[in-house]
């Protein structure tokens, strides 16, 4: 088996947080790939639930959109999309929000929605979707995102989606009745918020990756946990797994459709 | 018979400076009327949809829009919806005013429309900058415990448009596969325009099949491909490939003006459209 790179040792890492059984709502892109991941190797009745309102589905392939014909195809049900955010995710249904964003801050806030001022942006980003609420109502939320020099960020230009808020318990202050973010997965390692201060702490880092990378890859002097952990390489059955998937996706979405006549 | 042809439905029930909203979340997203709104020239439209997905997208960077409701404008999987933000970020080709909410909140909304209530009331927009920004977005007290609550104006578009797989000559329709909120946004529209796949003699008997009952319908067009290149679950697939090559085709005015020229303007009708686009491939 071959070098991974940084985005399968993500993926997998994700992937390993993800208990058998969970109730899962999953977001497109690096959360779908781990959280299918999961299903295929440690976790094979974990329930896949994606905001198109599809409950328990088991794609063959990674969905493109949040509503593919396959994700339909192999679901345990389909319910309507009000169904989705009132009877399951608001009312407490969902273990586990796996959630990406274009930036995260310090206490674990997000912003999927604007770089800039929200009236004259430099960049208009997707906006919320379903993750504002994912955030709230989830038991706990994992995020995914990639570090960049604008992805971890001191304050963020608009928060789309809340985390620890201020920090210091200002969340569990308000009537949130998910935890919170659990663990960030970035393509370093992993931070999770400490106890008191709400702030984001590195605790993991990717095999071969320095702390001094890490803190170079973060936009707020970033703290160093009690305990520092190594993650394990992605196994061979991990990155054949993973690997497979991606192929059979690829191949999928380039199979040229035919234009209904 | 509510039969008519998709001209006759947009001239009839689209007006210049109308509410319209063009459900169907990925699957059967109804892109046969929005060229023909394109094509009839509206302007001032108040767009609505949860994810304005390529079909707004075109019709925002056609000029037909002066206001967007919506919860997530991305081409998913791919990026950015480029005439969206363009119009965002630079008015082209003209402003576009935005109230912006997330999934939850346009559900919710659908759901007090169809039921002809003022508002609809969420555990919603929780810790976040969206009530700031969206002035629409306010809260209230429950009377019962005290708790505060989000609240959002209900939608109620003068015409919701949907596609679907099929309606009978009464105009009963069923639909199939991933629903949205195709149902809420239909039941509260003032006027309901179905597309449809097929028109059958008689729908499959289907008691939990989502069926919209002939008298909330008024108009059905028999539109087959009317969803492409998204999808018609049973009928056709998403044309991912197609979601992919938008990017570039959407990313300069120019070049987004000469293929909308050459494949919706150019062309009469949608199944003229459809064949513009297979004869360029």
């Amino acid at each position: 088996m071959s070098a991974w790179t940084r985005d399968e040792m993500m993926t997998v890492a994700a992937s390993r947080l993800l208990w058998d059984g969970c109730v899962c709502f999953v977001g497109i892109g690096l959360p779908s790939a781990a959280c299918n991941l999961a299903r295929l190797t440690h976790a094979p009745d974990i329930v896949l639930v994606y905001e198109s309102g599809t409950l328990g589905t088991r794609p063959d392939v990674l969905p493109l959109s949040i509503g593919d014909g396959e994700l339909a195809e192999t679901a345990a049900c389909v319910v309507p999309l009000p169904e989705i955010f009132s009877y399951f995710l608001q009312a407490g249904r969902v273990d586990v929000g796996f959630l990406g964003a274009a930036q995260i801050d310090r206490h674990g806030n997000l912003n999927s929605t604007v770089i800039g001022p929200y009236d004259a942006p430099t960049t208009r980003l997707p906006g919320a979707g379903g993750a504002t609420e994912i955030a709230a109502h989830a038991r706990q939320t994992f995020v995914m995102l990639k570090a960049t020099t604008r992805s971890l960020v001191a304050t963020l230009d608009f928060r789309t989606s809340a985390g620890f808020l201020d920090g210091q318990g200002t969340r569990a202050r308000t009537t949130m009745r998910g935890a919170g973010p659990r663990t960030v997965i970035t393509d370093f390692g992993l931070l999770t918020p400490e106890t008191s201060s709400e702030e984001l702490q590195l605790s993991a880092l990717f095999p071969g990756v320095t702390v001094d990378e890490a803190r170079a890859a973060v936009g707020w002097p970033l703290r160093v946990a009690a305990r520092l952990d190594t993650i394990e390489p992605p196994s061979p059955l991990e990155l054949e797994t993973l690997r497979a998937l991606h192929a059979r996706t690829r191949e999928a979405h380039s199979r040229p459709v035919r234009i209904p006549a | 018979m509510k039969l008519v042809t998709l001209a006759q439905a947009i001239e009839r029930h689209v007006a210049d400076g109308a509410c319209v909203a063009l459900e169907g979340f990925t699957h059967l997203i109804p892109f046969a009327a929005g060229h023909e709104i394109i094509r009839q020239g509206r302007r001032g439209l108040h767009l609505v949809r949860m994810t304005p997905d390529l079909i707004y997208d075109q019709m925002i960077g056609m000029g037909c829009a002066s206001r967007l409701t919506f919860s997530w404008g991305g081409n998913p999987g791919v990026g950015s919806l480029h005439r969206l933000r363009d119009a965002v970020e630079h008015r082209w080709p003209v402003p576009l005013e935005i109230d912006e909410h997330t999934h939850a909140g346009v559900a919710a909304a659908y759901c007090a429309g169809a039921a002809r209530l003022p508002f609809a009331t969420l555990r919603g927009y929780l810790g976040t900058d969206l009530a700031t920004a969206n002035p629409r977005i306010r809260s209230v007290e429950c009377p019962f415990t005290g708790e505060r609550l989000a609240a959002v104006p209900a939608i109620n578009p003068d015409v919701t448009i949907l596609h679907a797989q099929r309606a009978d000559r009464q105009g009963n329709v069923a639909i199939h596969g991933i629903l949205g909120a195709q149902r809420e946004a239909g039941l509260a529209a003032r006027a309901l325009v179905v597309t449809v796949e097929e028109i059958v003699d008689a729908l499959p008997p289907a008691m939990n099949g989502i069926v919209l009952p002939h008298w909330v319908v008024s108009a059905v067009v028999h539109c087959p491909g009317g969803a492409y290149p998204s999808y018609v679950q049973g009928h056709y697939a998403r044309d991912n490939g197609f979601y992919q090559r938008w990017d570039a085709i959407a990313r300069d005015r120019a070049g987004f003006r000469a293929w909308m020229e050459r494949h919706v303007l150019h062309s009469r009708d949608h199944a003229a459209f459809l064949a513009s686009l297979e004869a360029a491939a």
